[in-house]
């Protein structure tokens, strides 16, 4: 089935059977593969990308079922090459992954999250992420990296304002 | 853990996804996908056909109108829980929303689809069926209405007829300013599927006593159950959790409930009466708040 | 030349993985897709039990895109069986049934198809006729009369049963006034990492090499293929350099490996089979271990206790590879860290029809610390002693080290007084007792737990040999090689796969402070299992002794090298020739130096201008033996598996919601010496993800089974894996006391935190329930059993439910 999707602000139109979900299409056909598959049906969160700039799971959406919404990937995050986003950058700072699987998801839930609310608290940091199930890190430094890009973001940059 | 193959159409409009569906052996209407979509990741559900019903304008609306407000059946959660005539009117679904899953799931999934696959503990349903809410469907061209009590048959079935489309949902706009609502879960974890939930809606009268009282308890039997003696014995008294235990104790010793691996009869029996007198307390402090701020919607 | 020198080691410098993560960039198995790749789909047995009478597969080979069906006898005719942990030679296993299947989930036949999606098709369609059997899940009912033979040709369901004596525990039992016996279960669960497991393989027949891409930190995962496949032991090449989305001990797959390299070859398309998580958990043979524990200790009027009983059972599931040794691995550090001693430690592992354990983080030791530190809080009870206090009283002394154990295991270095010191100042310990007994007040359970628990790291894999009299492994091998080449630039080499430990910055930030270089400009490589120097992988706790020993080790040969060049060329005399920063001079007259770019262009290029005989070029390898030792075990159980001993202190402050059951933490330390930290950040994240793991094990995380016989808990919406509001936040205090056998004193960390956060949570959900006079002896406490127990016991009390506790 022809469909057209809008991945990280371009255009992509694309032959799929209608089974086959967001998630496999963006990885198997467009070898986007910075979105991961914990479990497929939506328990894990690891699967997470941005419809229309809000968090949702790439599992449990048909590609189909995509069309005409804006996608964003993790891929999409990144403008140039090699550079990381502030949010990335905090991600690192605070050494907010262990294996990386569940990061992707984490860094557009929080990327969506700080979109919407420049200064989260605590909790709705947690709140926030508590879609996204990590294995490894017990989420501390996560929700460190968080808090620690909102507070970069806050901070006007010298000059500025 | 692949779906088995389906055809897929989505039409434009709500007559034409009748018509596919009146037409197609099989056929399942899709709207948010997020109760459906894993039943047929595992194979439990296989339509032979989706029809995508999210993008149908004339789903997705929340209408006001003098005792009730109705909502379309493709209206997102995350739509709903965000909407201040909800929130004034039937305070109680605005209360669950941010229980229903985590906000990644209510991003897409809709108040229909919540309630057409009916999960024994989901809280729109609860909801639905405390308040009484009626579903509108629609098969080919005649609408029908049911009354939230006999929709809901067993975890996971209803009595939608087959090769029908819901379209909105009616929940009943109760009349009394200063309505206050409570909502109480618990989950093996914090932000789990429930375990058990509890649904209280309240109006006070000038003395800050119940004078209407809608009560509504999940997981606790197959279906959710409305507890509409509880109810009534609680008019005209002021519903504070350390007054009303032993009546709320009282009203669900009748309830046979389910028992299986993870929770007990009598742990169920018990911790829905604690939730229901939390969610009655909730639902009586902010009645209080609200009618000293004079909500009301008109 | 007297710069400060810079301090890599212990800095909290960035993990240079998390780049390539944060990106989104990670190379995980399933990102790799080769051209032709062939996916597989599992048929998995529906019964506990079963003969498998006939497969029809017709249907599902007509379905077009399907490349290959095979069964467990096609798979058997062509390779050895997988290995048996114990010494079990009767028990046959194979990646897909042969005859029998012994667990619901079991895998029965492999179908290939074009897609994963045409594969499940194909799986639906093949017919198998099963005649169920009857099945056991229960340990102790499998060892009873009753029970059915899970394996009828080994003729019993006991795989192990073996009973240590250490020390003269009848005496010691006899000359104490005290005793108190206790019975505790520990649930089955599982490390479960976000990433299930995955393989692809590819045959190149014209090279004569299998290639395998894996997110497995098996050990020796190369060789083990070859030899059950039947191939030469090179003809295996595992790529490393794979990124592995969490293991936690579990990701092996072996069973999965030579399935998917025999249908490689099979087929002679590259063939991938990633688990679903429906396979994952049912049959991906990854759970965790299942135990009963029947304990005794006996102990004196001040709470010293002399001696402690212990016997194990443990639920092995119907098949025992490595895993089962774990119920060996514990005797390494079978008291703890008290001073008990003598021991009686009786090992059962036990066969039933339920899925297959892999070895899981801290292997065993977890369930152990649980059982040990209930002793202690029941000795404590038994007096009416502070929990405490009774831990400070049985604890060895910081001068006692190194100290041997009753088991034969001697303790490299510890302060457990100070790390346990440390907490109670932080937490304010009598201010924690006062707060406690207010929320009580209040009409609350609350309860502080404490436990004081010891994280072996480093093993020599001698707990095989221990439980297995035909295995004789004593080394668990790590190594290094260390380059410079002809432009300066320095390559340090990795040889097996990591799943988020961070090993990358570990061996740069090790060679950046042996060389005093900048550890960001340390290139790592991950040679592929052919060109790799011996490895055995990252399992238990290890690379930060091992992988970093062996990297300092191979650094140090270089540098060596360096100052052996400058010493030769400016003829300066061993003594007096000092190396800074990349720099080798004369120590009395600094200015007579060779710059790195120096001494590299002389080991390059300028063979003239080196020491006679002098190896050209610089490089240097290490194979690094565990600083243990390798000796077999006595015949009494006496054995060194593990050189270094980390220790933990938890200390907890919760809360129980009377009428739901609810656990709710209130206030958590945790005092934690893992000797000198390579690096801060690594270590913080793996203990609070081992508490998060604890946290699980402790309170909602279990694998279950209905009436059949069939997993309960099949998917993550039935088994839940914490999230990040069931983890509060947790105060780590570090305290460094330096294993004297590590290259800088580090010690393991791996399991940190899931060693100690169970025993701590199960110690304070006993605090909280001890006024009602009732207490849980197994993990994890349900809510809705903590919940049943709270009404029994207040009804027991005449209290009404609602009412304060
Ligand atoms: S993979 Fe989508 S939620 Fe787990
Ligand atoms: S970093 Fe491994 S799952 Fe989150």
């Amino acid at each position: 089935m022809r469909v057209e999707l809008t991945i990280n602000g371009a255009a992509r139109a694309l032959d799929v059977e209608p089974r086959m979900t967001l998630v496999d299409c963006l990885r198997d056909v467009l070898g986007l593969t910075g979105t991961h598959v914990g479990c497929e049906h939506g328990a894990c969160g690891a699967c997470t990308v941005l419809v229309d700039g809000v968090p949702a799971r790439a599992c449990l959406m048909f590609a189909v079922q995509a069309e005409g919404y804006a996608i964003t990937t993790i891929e999409g995050l990144t403008h140039t090459r090699g550079a990381l986003s502030p949010l990335q950058d905090a991600f690192c700072a605070t050494h907010a992954m262990q294996c990386g699987f569940c990061t992707p998801a984490m860094i557009l839930t929080a990327h969506a999250l700080l979109a919407e609310n420049p200064a989260p608290t605590r909790a709705q940091i947690v709140a926030a992420i508590s879609g996204v199930i990590c294995r490894c890190t017990g989420y501390a430094q996560i929700v460190e990296a968080i808090a620690l890009a909102a507070e970069r973001a806050r901070a006007p940059a010298p000059g500025t304002r | 853990m692949k779906a088995a193959a389906f055809e897929y159409s989505r039409p434009e409009t709500l007559e034409e996804a009748c018509a596919i569906l009146s037409g197609a052996q099989g056929a399942r209407v899709i709207a948010g996908g997020q109760s459906l979509v894993p039943l047929m990741a595992m194979r439990l559900e296989r339509p032979a056909r989706l029809v995508d019903v999210a993008r149908i304008a004339e789903l997705s609306f929340i209408r006001e109108e003098a005792d009730a407000v109705i909502v379309g059946a493709a209206t997102r959660q995350c739509v709903i829980e965000a909407n201040r005539v909800i929130a004034v009117r039937v305070p109680l679904l605005s209360r669950a929303m941010p229980h229903v899953g985590p906000a990644a799931t209510r991003a897409r999934g809709t108040i229909g689809g919540s309630l057409a696959n009916a999960d024994a503990a989901a809280e729109i349903v609860l909801v639905a069926v405390t308040l009484g809410a009626q579903m509108t469907h629609r098969r080919d061209t005649r609408l029908r209405e049911s009354g939230a009590a006999a929709f809901f048959t067993a975890p996971g079935i209803t009595t939608l007829p087959e090769r029908s489309c819901l379209t909105a949902v009616r929940f009943p706009a109760w009349p009394e300013p200063g309505l206050g609502a409570g909502f109480h879960e618990i989950g093996v974890r914090a932000d789990d599927f429930p375990l058990l939930a509890a649904a209280a809606q309240i109006a006070l009268d000038a003395q800050g006593r119940a004078r209407r009282v809608a009560i509504g308890v999940g997981g606790l039997a197959a279906t959710p159950l409305r507890l509409d003696a509880l109810a009534h014995a609680l008019i005209g008294r002021h519903a504070e959790p350390t007054a009303i235990g032993d009546i709320v104790t009282e009203a669900l010793a009748a309830v046979e409930p389910l028992d299986d691996m993870r929770a007990s009869g009598a742990y169920r029996r018990r911790a829905a009466a604690t939730l229901v007198t939390r969610a009655l307390g909730d639902a009586a402090a902010a009645a209080a708040t609200a009618g000293r701020r004079g909500d009301d919607a008109r | 030349m007297d710069a400060p020198r810079p301090r890599y080691v212990a800095s909290p410098r960035r993990v240079r993985e998390d780049r390539r993560f944060a990106a989104g960039q990670g190379r995980f198995v399933a990102d790799i897709a080769l051209p032709g790749m062939r996916h597989v789909a599992l048929v998995a047995c529906p019964h506990a039990a079963a003969r498998i009478v006939a497969i029809d597969k017709a249907a599902a080979l007509a379905l077009p895109g399907v490349r290959c069906v095979i069964d467990g006898h096609d798979l058997a005719a062509a390779t050895q069986p997988l290995p048996n942990g114990l010494d079990t030679p009767r028990v046959r296993r194979w990646p897909l049934a042969v005859g029998a299947a012994r667990y619901c989930g079991e895998w029965v036949v492999a179908v290939v198809a074009d897609t994963r999606a045409i594969a499940e098709d194909a799986a639906e369609l093949v017919a198998v006729d099963y005649d169920p059997l009857a099945f056991v899940l229960d340990a102790e009912e499998a060892i009873g009369p009753r029970g059915p033979i899970v394996h009828p040709a080994h003729g019993s369901n006991v795989l192990l049963d073996r009973r240590f004596a250490f020390g003269n525990v009848d005496r010691d039992f006899a000359r104490s006034t005290h005793r108190t016996a206790f019975r505790l279960r520990w649930g089955r669960s599982a490390a479960l990492p976000i990433e299930t497991f995955g393989v692809v393989a590819s045959h190149d027949p014209w090279r004569g090499v299998l290639d395998l891409w894996a997110s497995a930190q098996a050990p020796r995962h190369a060789e083990e293929v070859a030899r059950i496949l039947g191939l030469p032991s090179l003809g295996v090449r595992v790529h490393n350099s794979v990124d592995v989305g969490g293991g936690f001990g579990g990701k092996r797959g072996l069973k999965h490996a030579v399935l998917v390299g025999y249908l490689a070859r099979l087929l002679g398309d590259p063939v991938r089979l990633v688990e679903d998580r429906l396979e994952n958990m049912r049959g991906g043979d990854a759970h965790g271990p299942e135990r009963i524990f029947d304990v005794e200790v006996a102990f004196d009027d001040s709470g010293v206790i002399a001696a402690m009983k212990m016997r194990a059972i443990d639920n092995v599931g119907a098949y025992a590879g490595p895993a089962a040794l774990q119920l060996g691995a514990p005797i390494g550090a079978i008291v703890g860290p008290y001073r008990i001693a003598s021991v009686l430690y009786h090992a059962i592992a036990v066969t039933t029809n339920k899925t297959p354990q892999e070895s899981m983080r801290g292997a065993g030791q977890a369930p152990t610390n649980y059982a040990i530190e209930r002793a202690i809080d029941e000795v404590a009870a038994r007096l009416g002693l502070d929990r405490v206090g009774v831990r400070q009283r049985n604890l060895i002394a910081a001068e006692e080290f190194p100290h041997t154990i009753a088991s034969g295991t001697t303790y490299d270095s510890g302060d457990y007084h100070a790390v346990i010191e440390k907490v109670l100042a932080r937490a304010n310990y009598p201010r924690l007792i006062a707060e406690r007994d207010q929320l009580r007040a209040q009409g609350l359970l609350a309860g502080i737990g404490i436990a004081a628990v010891l994280a072996p790291g480093g093993g020599n894999f001698a707990h095989g040999p221990l439980l297995n009299p035909a295995m004789t492994t004593t080394t668990f091998m790590e190594s290094c090689r260390v380059v410079i080449d002809a432009a300066g630039g320095v390559v340090a080499t990795i040889h097996a796969g990591s799943a988020g430990q961070g090993h990358e910055t570990l061996v740069a930030t090790i060679v950046g402070k042996v060389l005093e270089i900048d550890p960001d400009a340390v290139q790592i490589a991950r040679p592929d299992s052919i060109a790799a120097l011996p490895s055995d992988g990252a399992v238990g706790s290890r690379m930060a002794i091992m992988l970093g020993g062996a990297a300092a080790q191979a650094a140090r040969m270089l540098r060596a090298k360096l100052v052996a060049i400058g010493a030769h060329v400016l003829d300066t005399p061993p003594e007096r020739t000092a190396y800074q920063s990349g720099v080798v001079y004369d120590a009395k007259a600094p200015q007579r130096r060779l710059i790195w770019q120096d001494l590299v262009q002389i080991a390059h290029r300028n063979y003239f201008r080196l020491p006679p005989g002098f190896e050209p070029g610089l490089a240097a390898s290490h194979v690094m033996q565990v600083p243990a030792g390798g000796k077999l075990p006595t015949g009494d159980g006496r054995v060194q598996m593990d050189p270094c001993f980390s220790f933990e202190f938890h200390l907890l402050l919760l809360t129980v919601d009377p009428d739901l059951g609810r656990p709710e933490f209130r206030q958590w330390f945790v005092g934690h010496d893992c000797g000198t930290v390579i690096n801060p950040m690594i270590v913080r994240g793996m203990t609070l993800g081992g508490i998060a793991q604890g946290i699980g094990a402790a309170l909602f995380e279990e694998l279950t089974h209905d009436a059949q016989g069939r997993p309960a808990t099949a998917s993550l919406a039935d088994y839940v894996l914490p999230s990040a509001r069931d983890v509060p936040q947790i105060e780590i205090l570090r305290h460094v006391t330096r294993s004297p056998l590590t290259a800088f004193g580090q010690k393991g960390a791996g399991a940190s935190g899931y060693l100690g956060a169970p025993a701590a949570i199960s110690g304070a959900v006993n605090d909280a329930l001890r006024p009602l006079g009732s207490a849980v002896n197994r993990l994890p406490m349900k809510m809705s059993a903590l919940g049943d127990l709270i009404a029994v016991a207040r009804e027991k009390a005449g209290a009404k439910p609602g009412g304060a506790a």
